[in-house]
């Protein structure tokens, strides 16, 4: 099974072939590195940026004015930042030229905690995201979503965000790609650049087959009667685990990946809770203010008589950083525990 | 004005000497001695009249939007008075058009001269001051002189100072690629360069190998807001910071058309020959200051191009006095008229702010998910 880098590399490789992107740019996105994360190798369009985040997403604007396709990387979201309001210029630029001027351009970053990146290799954007009207918000949690994300991000004629969790790029699925290679080594024989001797080193790429995931759409990973627990990206598995747990001793937990920051799935999210009553938002961007806030007010509102119980909100907490000692990560974003103590919480309150 | 121009030699054609004789004796005001010297650079004179012609437009045009302004028809007023001796010459040398075989055109808020050049209508830019649905700019939605026109490759132009640089190099790539010898244009102020996304541009546009067909431009007139050019550059030229990057530079008086027009014509050649981009600083005026927020009420100590020019060419006995009153009227009167069509047309309707969020007018509206 490909990893979640693999995936985002066999679709850009997709995207480049079939889907006209030109340009697959960003600090050391080209060769010889192919990305942090080895996202990027291999891959014929890609090329080295200086190292200047503004430039990077001014480019990817003129480029996507001037009609070519384009995939722009930040090499860590913790450097976004000091983007804001270039993203926030390449989201209103349809609306001010009220619809003349188009922006189809993805910009790809990862994001979050879970590999002890401390306090400038562990930031969330998707708070931030949200709040970037113009753009479409992706967030996959597995490898085949986070290649039918891409070819949908790229396939888009908007600006669209792909926010790639770090602590999720040698996750590997269960499901293949279409056109994937079944036995592991052999796509990595085929696709990964060799640690020794990679002079001259040439991918040989599967034939893959175009599978999009539909921006806005979200999957329900486990299904379950008694609370629904809304979640996206890397904590879309702690929540599917401790479902599993919980499910032993008759707690029934329906996990709703959302994969889409913006659109989101609504309607998914508005059943599941009629069904189990009960709901709690988990992500680990800082809970002051936070996306899961959004939603929560949004069943406050419009699901208020079919609530069981208090809708929560379970998010990293509001600190300037991410501390690197364990001790530090682990008390600053939602961990199975948290995550577990606060389904039992909202499963047992009573109305 | 600019008594040592050039930072590296661009023209040493006879065309600057006569250029900087006829600055002073259109001084003076001997007009036979002015006749003979001044040749204008050899442009000729159905170019130097239309040149005219198109400042006088523009002149007359942004003190409509100035009244339009002050008479409460309008929110704001930004604007280019002082710079069409600039402004004129970049919109007639561009390669006019729709796509990457066209000039690309990152404007800042100062650039109803190049629109007027490029054909712009009076009204159009009346309907955007106005804030018209009909205004084919924003329809309503932005300030004056926030232009935005995808048929002749105008980007929208943004209210966040300098991101304009950076974006003429995406555009410029795209043009290289597409192999055409197209280039994109940036403006922008003197005291923007003090954003980063100034030197963003200088790097991307000149990387050894993959340098891009850009026209960097700064509007040097000496301010930003309220701050003098001293209270920020230590640096003797904008233009100068160019040099460190290889990228072949010059200052200008851009209050001379003939001079910015030779400088321009020749920076645009290099750059559609060679593929790497080149840099004008130009010396202009800021005529009616920074904005309505500081008053937009004309600056008498500062040269004025227009006028400048236009006793110029009488002087030269290429226009008369009374040709030249008469093209001010019809463009005073045309203002006029535009205004008058403008306040009839239709304002944008409340409905309409989800309009062009997402392409399609995809729904935008978190509600109707
Ligand atoms: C990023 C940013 N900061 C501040 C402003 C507010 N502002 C508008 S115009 C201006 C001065 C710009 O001066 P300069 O670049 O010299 O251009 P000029 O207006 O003189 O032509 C400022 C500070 C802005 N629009 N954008």
């Amino acid at each position: 099974m490909a990893s979640v880098a693999q995936a985002i590399r066999m679709a850009l490789h997709y995207g480049e072939t079939n889907l006209g992107v030109k340009d697959i740019f960003g600090q050391d996105v080209g060769a010889p590195l192919g990305g942090v994360f080895t996202a990027t190798q291999g891959l014929k369009t890609a090329w080295n940026s200086p190292l200047d985040e503004r430039g990077i997403i001014g480019m990817a604007m003129g480029i996507a004015m001037g009609g070519d396709k384009c995939v722009a990387e930040i090499q860590f979201a913790d450097y976004i930042f000091n983007t804001i309001d270039l993203l926030k210029i390449a989201g209103n630029t349809l609306w001010c030229t009220n619809g003349q001027v188009q922006l189809p351009m993805v910009v790809m970053t990862p994001v979050g905690a879970g590999i002890f990146g401390s306090v400038y290799h562990s930031h969330s954007f998707d708070a931030w995201a949200s709040r970037l009207p113009g753009w479409k918000i992706v967030m996959p949690s597995n490898p085949l979503d986070a290649y039918g994300l891409m070819l949908a991000a790229i396939k888009d004629p908007n600006p669209v965000l792909y926010l790639k969790s770090k602590a999720l790029m040698r996750h590997k699925g269960d499901e293949l790609i279409p056109g994937e290679p079944s036995d592991e080594k052999e796509l990595k024989a085929m696709i990964d650049k060799p640690v020794q001797n990679a002079e001259g080193w040439k991918p040989r790429w599967p034939d893959l087959e175009e599978y999009i995931v539909p921006i806005g759409k979200g999957k329900i990973t486990h299904e379950g009667e008694h609370i629904t627990v809304v979640t996206y990206s890397r904590m879309v598995h702690l929540c599917d685990e401790v479902a599993h747990k919980l499910a032993g001793e008759g707690i029934s937990v329906e996990v709703i990946d959302l994969r889409s920051i913006y659109p989101y799935d609504w309607q998914m999210i508005k059943s599941s809770i009629e069904k189990t009553g009960r709901v709690l938002f988990v992500n680990e961007d800082t809970e002051v203010t936070n996306f899961g806030e959004h939603l929560a007010y949004r069943a406050t509102q419009e699901l208020f008589y079919q609530l069981m119980a208090r809708p929560r909100v379970l998010a990293g907490k509001n600190l300037p950083g991410i501390g690197l000692h364990p001790n530090l990560e682990k008390n600053s974003v939602p961990q199975l525990h948290d995550i577990e103590t606060a389904i039992r919480e909202v499963v047992a309150e009573v109305p | 004005m600019s008594k040592k121009t050039t930072v590296k030699a661009g023209s040493k054609s006879a065309a600057k000497k006569s250029v900087k004789a006829s600055a002073k004796t259109a001084v003076k005001g001997s007009k036979k001695a002015s006749a003979k010297a001044d040749n204008f650079g050899g442009l000729s004179e159905d170019l130097l009249l239309r040149i005219h012609d198109l400042m006088v437009k523009s002149r007359v045009l942004e003190e409509r939007l100035i009244k339009i302004y002050k008479a409460g028809e309008a929110y704001f007023w930004i604007g280019g008075p002082g710079e069409e001796a600039f402004g004129v010459p970049l919109g007639l040398l561009a390669r006019k058009g729709q796509g990457p075989a066209y000039d690309w055109f990152h404007l800042h808020y100062r650039c109803t001269p190049t629109m007027v050049a490029l054909g712009m209508n009076m009204v159009d830019s009346i309907r955007l001051i106005m804030n018209r649905a009909t205004d084919p700019s924003t329809g309503g939605r932005n300030f004056a002189n926030h232009y935005c026109f995808p048929q002749w490759n105008v980007a929208p132009v943004t209210s966040p100072i300098e991101v304009q640089y950076p974006l003429a190099c995406g555009t410029a790539h795209v043009q290289k690629r597409f192999g055409k010898k197209a280039l994109s244009i940036v403006t922008g102020g003197d005291a923007g360069t003090a954003e980063g996304d100034f030197a963003s541009a200088l790097i991307l546009a000149s990387r050894k190998g993959q340098e891009l067909p850009v026209l960097i431009t700064v509007q040097n007139n000496k301010f930003g807001i309220s701050t003098p050019f001293e209270g920020q550059h230590g640096e003797t030229h904008i233009a100068d910071r160019a040099k460190a990057f290889n990228i072949r530079a010059r200052v200008i008086n851009g209050n001379d058309p003939v001079e910015t027009y030779l400088a321009m014509q020749e920076e645009m050649e290099y750059i559609r020959k060679t593929g790497k981009p080149s840099f004008i600083e130009a010396h202009v005026s800021r005529l009616y200051g920074h904005s309505s927020a500081d008053g937009a009420n004309k600056k008498a100590s500062m040269v004025d191009p227009v006028f400048t020019f236009e006793n110029r060419l009488i002087d030269a006995g290429i226009l008369t006095e009374k040709a030249a009153k008469k093209i001010w009227e019809i463009y005073e009167a045309e203002g006029v008229a535009a205004q008058e069509q403008a306040r009839t047309e239709p304002v944008p309707t409340p409905e309409s702010v989800w309009e062009h969020v997402y392409v399609d007018s995809e729904n935008a509206d978190w509600r109707k998910f």
